[in-house]
């Protein structure tokens, strides 16, 4: 009997790794906290406390004298916010997101349903590298190539020339508000590498919602009678649209963030990423910058919502 | 039965997609083109010759390389720690059980999922409330921050196939918690690593909005392509960075895919 449950219950185990191993295997909490411990720190304390230092400067004010931070409790930086010329920027960032989503959605759609329904093995590699490659590759590259085309000098330019359009992209120019000098300095330019930096996260996404829709439901929908519109309208868009919605909050996200694109391609007006980092780098004005950055995370946090209601991340 | 033509896609579907392929690819190819330009003064197409001389030039320029070394370095780091509080914050989440496991979750996309400019700035502010000064630490800081959740994700997506029973028959057959890790779980989990530390290595080679709020006076390679965008100076020594920047990022997505693909869940898939 004692040797039976000698062999059952094994004896301690010896030297200091084998102890620190049994000790995690009696206090399961102890491990728990070993491992999550740091992570927690860098995310939860460094992470997340310089992001909440953040936000409560944007209730400090700025001295108008001094130029000095005011440590008081104020709501007078977010009045300062919601001025004339601060909410154009915001609506003028917004209403360039929401354009950039619309139209990523529909770049990306096609190539999203062809991969998920007609392409297979070495295609659907193909495509599924050829989709991976531009989201990865470079940023700075991307805005770079850009440049190199809108130029004067550029391709595009000698693209509609040679085909005698170069009437249409002045027409185009002529246009008050997406116009302007030339491409690298208008709307239109802003809003074209805004949609092709961000538009590949909207691919997968939707490939992955359309992949799980069962090619006989649209069989059913056609022997029904439902004609190719009526199909994509009646079964295949509500299906897809979960996958919309996840890919639409990165380009969504993405586009209210920078500052980079249009600095270097767009007009001299500001979008909210060029305002703060204006306020908080020449102007020295950390509390608006901060304020400026609660737009975004508001304006995100609404939409997470949004979209977790409508099932997006079950897409993702 | 199948209709033969349910299989086949719509030529307008088909030229579509092709369009929006195109759309991705082409200027992608131009910088390859460019790299190779005579005019050294515009962005003239077509270009009036083509030359390498300027891979020579490029090659003999120490600030390219001081930028590139200092990126390399700092992906380098970056990418150690993520793997480290990745993997810790993988395997917490994934095999076991505790109050506020979805909050870690959300926790760790968070710097991702936020515009770049809240983290960089917010790092910045807590910095110079801090008295923290700028350094080489602060740029792998902010990096380390945001690639946490490229491994992350490929660790958690693995853990999630191992099957419990696995580690319970290593315990059972008298392994330590350690000998358990270091035979059982790590060549399970370890192509995950890999490829998720390749895709946080390309994350941090290439970023530059955390950057410019996180540095000093030191420029990585993305700061150096920035200021030549902001003030072109030398064209043709950008186009060839730019070429090689591209070559050097595809390198570890293809990588990555190859080392998952079998997977259910293909690295990459998300930025």
């Amino acid at each position: 009997m004692t040797i039976v449950a000698e062999s059952i219950i094994l004896p301690e185990r010896r030297g200091a790794a084998g102890r620190l191993s049994d000790f995690f295997w009696r206090h399961p909490y102890a491990l728990l906290a070993v491992l999550l411990g740091p992570p927690l720190l860098w995310l939860g304390v460094v992470y997340l406390g310089s992001l909440f230092a953040l936000l409560l400067q944007s209730f400090f004010s700025i001295d108008d004298f001094s130029g000095l931070i005011n440590y008081e409790f104020t709501l007078a930086t977010y009045r300062q916010l919601l001025s004339e010329t601060n909410l154009d920027i915001i609506i003028r960032t917004v209403t360039m997101a929401a354009a950039v989503t619309l139209v990523s959605a529909l770049i990306a759609f096609p190539i999203a349903y062809y991969a998920a329904r007609y392409a297979r093995g070495k295609w659907k590699v193909l495509f599924y590298l050829g989709v991976m490659l531009p989201l990865w590759s470079s940023y700075l590259v991307k805005i770079y190539a850009w440049k190199l085309i809108l130029a004067k000098e550029g391709i595009l330019n000698w693209f509609f020339e040679k085909l005698n359009l170069l009437w249409l992209l002045d027409a185009w120019l002529a246009v008050p508000v997406v116009g302007g000098n030339s491409l690298s300095v208008s709307y239109t330019g802003t809003f074209i590498v805004f949609v092709y930096v961000w538009m590949p996260f909207m691919i997968l996404p939707i490939q992955a919602a359309l992949e799980r829709v069962p090619t006989n439901l649209i069989e059913a929908s056609s022997d029904l009678g439902g004609t190719p519109a009526q199909t994509f309208r009646h079964v295949l868009f509500p299906l897809a649209l979960p996958g919309i919605v996840a890919g639409s909050i990165f380009t969504f996200s993405l586009t209210l963030g920078d500052y980079i694109i249009p600095q270097i391609i767009g007009s001299s007006r500001l979008f909210i990423g060029q305002a703060v980092y204006a306020q908080q780098g020449t102007a020295g004005n950390i509390p608006l910058a901060a304020a400026f950055t609660v737009v975004p995370i508001v304006i995100m946090g609404l939409y997470l919502w949004m979209a977790k209601r409508m099932g997006a991340f079950d897409a993702l | 039965m199948r209709s033969e033509k349910s299989n086949r896609a719509p030529v307008g579907l088909k030229i579509a997609a092709a369009g929006g392929l195109a759309f991705m690819h082409v200027p992608i190819l131009l910088i390859f083109l460019y790299a190779f330009t005579t005019e050294e003064k515009s962005y003239q197409f077509p270009p009036p010759g083509l030359t390498t001389q300027w891979f020579g030039v490029a090659w003999d320029r120490p600030d390219v390389w001081a930028a590139l070394t200092l990126s390399v370095k700092v992906a380098s780091i970056a990418t150690a720690t993520a793997l480290v509080l990745g993997t810790l914050c993988a395997a917490a989440v994934s095999q076991t059980r505790f109050f506020g496991r979805e909050t870690i979750s959300l926790l760790v996309i968070l710097p991702i999922a936020l515009p770049g400019i809240i983290t960089g700035i917010a790092l910045r502010s807590a910095f110079s409330m801090a008295d923290i000064p700028f350094s080489f630490w602060t740029i792998v800081l902010g990096h380390a921050t945001f690639c946490i959740v490229v491994v992350y994700n490929n660790a958690v997506a693995r853990f999630r196939r191992i099957s419990g029973s696995l580690i319970e028959a290593s315990m059972d057959l008298g392994a330590d918690g350690f000998q358990t890790f270091r035979h059982v779980i790590l060549p399970n989990i370890g192509t995950a690593l890999l490829a998720g530390g390749m895709l946080a290595f390309a994350l941090s080679f290439d970023e530059v909005i955390v950057t410019t709020f996180t540095a000093g006076q030191q420029s990585t390679l993305p700061i150096w392509m920035l200021e030549e965008l902001i003030r072109p100076r030398q064209r043709p020594v950008t186009n060839v960075v730019a070429m090689i920047v591209v070559v050097v990022t595809f390198l570890p997505i293809l990588g990555a895919y190859y080392l998952t693909r079998d997977g259910d869940q293909i690295a990459g898939a998300g930025k």
